[in-house]
């Protein structure tokens, strides 16, 4: 049986790395008494995947990974076996059971939605709803990103779903591409935003939350973007 | 939430952020409101190395067993933390509470090898301690050393207000309860040190005074405080089976050296190899009872959610009940899915058997411990292991489908020749003899692999081999040449791979090992001048330490190639570890005669332990005196 479970990652847990992560939850799960299942061979590991990785330094409400387990009661007994062990900054949110022929987390994911504040010291005076809607109304945004074999220059315009500012709380929302084909970093948004505004960015500024992580629902031509339990159900 | 010490900034420029940040499972959390006592632990290397050892872990669970207590733990920051914390003056914190360590009641350091003695005042110095304990007051926690250098803190007195040594089980409460009462007193902390001075097993080096003789040896060692004692005894525990151990170690977040349960077994080798000081500083062997381990392997998988427990000792197969052990350990992991790691293991077809049990026999190898190559050499250095035996063991490993070993030596053992030297290489071909005689041509998967490693013998105090001086730096590379020459000559060379380690870092240990207080000014100088993780091959600066020999007037062959007189006074002399000098002096002339010492299972050789009335030296045995 398959569960995709969700998960919150604050405070000090921005530090720990993904693979660390994954480390910890295998750790957890044997502490947890989860009966999760192992695959064959001398040296069985336990069946598990993570949806999408999140950058050091990044706080997330919407983590998700997917395990296999032999048996289970129910979501709540889950949830609550599988937080009396967690550490402070990580919490469960949810387990849903998926069906048989559900894609795999990482595959599944087709955008993730960011929150974007700025940190005290470092609020750009410049950005107001509207210069984030001029921003969002271009039809094309041409960025330049660093990747391993050096830069690239590409039209992000596609891979942006939504971009709004909201002017009382001071925050920006991204809806961006986050599969593994065409991920956008939310960083790399935000500095074509001061780019086009000709402001001097710096990555620091930024207190990222990944606030939830989806999958399409819809058609490839008709997307419709849903959180990646949404093909699960609760169960017990 | 708790704040972090360290800002946002700087976590995220840092390598391994996760070293600093401390939330890990099973850390331990008090509200430092309700403690008497506030203790930071600190091991002075990077998290990784320091988290892995057991000694703190057991200390660590058991101060914080204590309701007046909170322990805390620290590490050596990096370097490029270090230079950010210079930078910004931020001074160094506990992982826990990520308060200062200036503003605890105790820092105890666990010095366990003598290349971290730099990171030591890495520690104080980021802690804004003075670095000497005379120029300490009430501002500053009392600093504790302890750990197998503490046998010989005297290169590193100064730095220390108390060194404990022996095993903490045993005073650590008495010693909190003084400090205590020595508070509520209004004691002056000199008051307090001497009255500290006073229990087993505490030395508090600003109480003693070395004079010396002409030749620069020592001529007296004496408290230079009435009440206090001139020899300092070992403490340990008598009975370890009944003594606090972790049930619930702390789990890192990122991987450390030891990423695993362990589980240590006993306490002590009934071995006796004379190059080895752990041998001799932990006398008598003490087992855990093994139903109790049964229940702290359980207890302890469960609380941390390990993939793998390993065994400690120093050589597990002399555990009594190691075959129940290990089978009961097999099945109840074989269950949860957990692996079994067994290092210092003898092999044998137990061994073997057990391994081919929890282990992938295709990817892990064999490992012989032969020390010298030859037997006249295994004689002089007391190791009880024959050619026979390593080839039996290698023979039958070879027929259950192993197919790597590796072998490791010491070169620059006393009375070592070049004979000595070539059987290293003719072991190890004799080893590829074994396998192509052993396995069938249509069997084999290759070549055998054999990897022969040496590391050069570095003299230790309480150890027969004290008395004798160390190689050269160019003696050592002289003798790494003709093993690696003589590999060259073998008939299977193409089979053998031979790996050797650096000659400066040994000459540096060894210095340091045999030294005196003499050697406090050098290091803190060499200190000033950058030196720090002396013990990284990366960041060792061998001529940043030559010079400041040379400038501090000090000629450091008296410590590593002098002859050493039997009659002289050694530094470390005034500590008592159980084993008596007169012991080791003959076990030196043992060494000398080529003669055999029997271990302590086959017969008491009165040593000087069994005056702790504990472990093997409480079953009866033939004496030989």
């Amino acid at each position: 049986m398959k569960l995709r479970v969700k998960f919150s990652k604050h405070g000090v847990l921005r530090f720990i790395g993904h693979l660390d992560v994954m480390r910890y939850f295998q750790k957890a799960i044997r502490r947890a008494g989860i009966d999760i299942a192992y695959t064959t061979g001398f040296s069985p590991h336990q069946v598990m995947s993570f949806a999408a990785p999140l950058g050091l330094g990044l706080e997330s409400n919407g983590e998700y990974m997917d395990i296999e387990v032999n048996s289970l009661t129910s979501s709540p007994d889950f949830i609550n076996a599988l937080n009396a062990q967690m550490v402070d900054g990580i919490r469960i949110l949810e387990a849903r059971l998926l069906p048989d022929n559900a894609k795999n987390a990482m595959a599944s994911v087709a955008a993730a939605r960011y929150t974007v504040a700025f940190r005290k010291g470092y609020e750009p005076v410049f950005l107001t709803e509207a210069v984030v809607d001029d921003f969002f109304g271009q039809s094309e945004i041409i960025v330049t990103k660093q990747t391993k074999k050096g830069e690239t220059t590409f039209d992000m315009k596609p891979f942006l779903f939504a971009c709004a500012f909201d002017d009382a709380q001071n925050t920006l929302t991204l809806i961006v591409d986050a599969s593994s084909a065409g991920n956008i970093k939310p960083s790399l948004a935000v500095k074509a935003i001061y780019d086009r505004n000709h402001a001097e960015f710096n990555d620091y500024a930024l207190l990222i939350t990944r606030e939830e992580t989806y999958l399409n629902a819809g058609t490839q031509e008709v997307p419709r973007l849903e959180p990646l339990g949404f093909i699960g159900s609760d169960f017990g | 939430m708790r704040t972090l010490a360290l800002s946002d900034d700087i976590l995220l420029k840092v390598e391994k952020p996760a070293r600093y940040i401390g939330n890990e499972v099973n850390s331990v959390m008090k509200d430092k409101d309700h403690v008497d006592i506030r203790f930071a632990m600190c091991f002075p290397d990077v998290y990784e190395i320091g988290m892995s050892h057991l000694g703190i872990q057991i200390l660590y669970d058991m101060f914080n067993r204590y309701e007046d207590t909170w322990c805390e733990r620290v590490y050596s920051p990096w370097p490029d933390l270090d230079s950010v914390m210079r930078e910004r003056n931020i001074p160094l914190f506990a992982l826990e509470s990520q308060e200062p360590i200036k503003t605890f009641d105790f820092l105890g350091i666990t010095i366990q090898y003598e290349m971290c003695y730099t990171n030591i005042l890495q520690i104080l110095d980021l802690s804004k301690i003075p670095f000497h304990a005379c120029d300490r007051d009430w501002d500053c926690p009392i600093v504790i050393g302890g750990g197998p250098c503490a046998y010989n803190p005297e290169p590193i007195a100064d730095f220390f207000d108390i060194f404990y040594i022996g095993e903490g089980e045993t005073q650590y409460r008495p010693l909190l309860d003084l400090y205590k009462a020595c508070k509520k007193e209004g004691c002056s902390r000199t008051e307090f040190l001497i009255r500290a001075a006073q229990l087993p097993g505490l030395y508090v080096p600003q109480f003693y005074e070395v004079t010396y003789r002409e030749d620069n040896t020592i001529a007296s060692f004496t408290p230079t405080v009435s009440g206090i004692p001139g020899t300092i005894t070992k403490e340990l525990v008598t009975d370890i089976t009944d003594t606090t151990y972790p049930e619930k170690p702390v789990v890192p977040f990122i991987k450390c050296t030891q990423d695993r349960v362990v589980l240590e077994i006993q306490r002590g080798c009934i071995r006796g190899c004379r190059f080895c000081q752990a041998g001799q500083l932990y006398r008598p062997v003490r087992e855990r009872d093994a139903d109790s381990l049964k229940e702290y392997a359980i207890k302890m998988l469960d609380n941390t959610g390990y993939e793998e427990i390993s065994l400690s000792s120093l050589s597990s197969s002399d555990y009594s009940r190691l075959e129940e052990l290990v089978n009961f350990l097999i099945e109840s992991c074989n269950e949860k899915k957990v692996n079994i790691s067994l290092p210092s293991l003898r092999i044998d077809s137990f061994s073997l058997d057990v391994m081919e049990k929890v282990q992938d026999v295709k990817k892990s190898s064999l490992t012989f411990a032969p020390e010298a190559g030859s037997q006249r050499l295994r004689n002089v250095i007391n190791k009880g292991l024959t050619e026979e035996v390593i080839l039996e063991g290698a023979t039958l490993a070879f027929a259950g489908g192993w197919n790597r070993v590796k072998l490791y030596f010491m070169l620059g053992l006393p009375t070592e020749t070049d004979e000595d030297i070539r059987g290293i290489a003719e072991l190890s071909d004799k080893i590829a003899m074994a396998y192509y005689d052993t396995v069938p041509k249509e069997k084999r998967n290759g070549r055998v692999q054999i990897v022969a490693s040496t590391s050069f013998f570095v003299p230790k105090p309480f150890t027969p081999f004290q008395w004798a001086p160390q190689c050269t730096k160019e003696q050592f590379l002289e003798k790494a040449y003709t093993t690696k020459r003589a590999i060259m000559e073998q008939l299977n060379q193409k089979s053998i791979k031979y790996n050797w380690h650096e000659a400066d870092a040994s000459v540096m240990e060894g210095i340091l090992a045999r030294g005196d207080r003499r050697l406090c000014e050098p290091i803190l100088r060499a200190y000033q001048k950058g030196c720090i993780f002396d013990a990284w091959g990366e960041y060792y600066r061998h001529d940043v330490w030559t010079e400041t020999f040379a400038e501090c007037g000090i000629d450091t062959s008296f410590y590593t190639t002098r002859q050493r007189g039997l009659d002289e006074i050694f530094p470390w002399d005034f500590i008592d570890c159980g084993v008596t000098k007169a012991f080791l002096k003959s076990e030196w002339k043992n060494a000398l005669d080529e003669r055999v010492t029997k271990n302590c299972k086959e017969q008491c050789n009165a040593c000087g332990a069994a005056r702790f009335g504990c472990g093997i030296c409480t079953v009866p045995r033939i004496t030989n005196l």
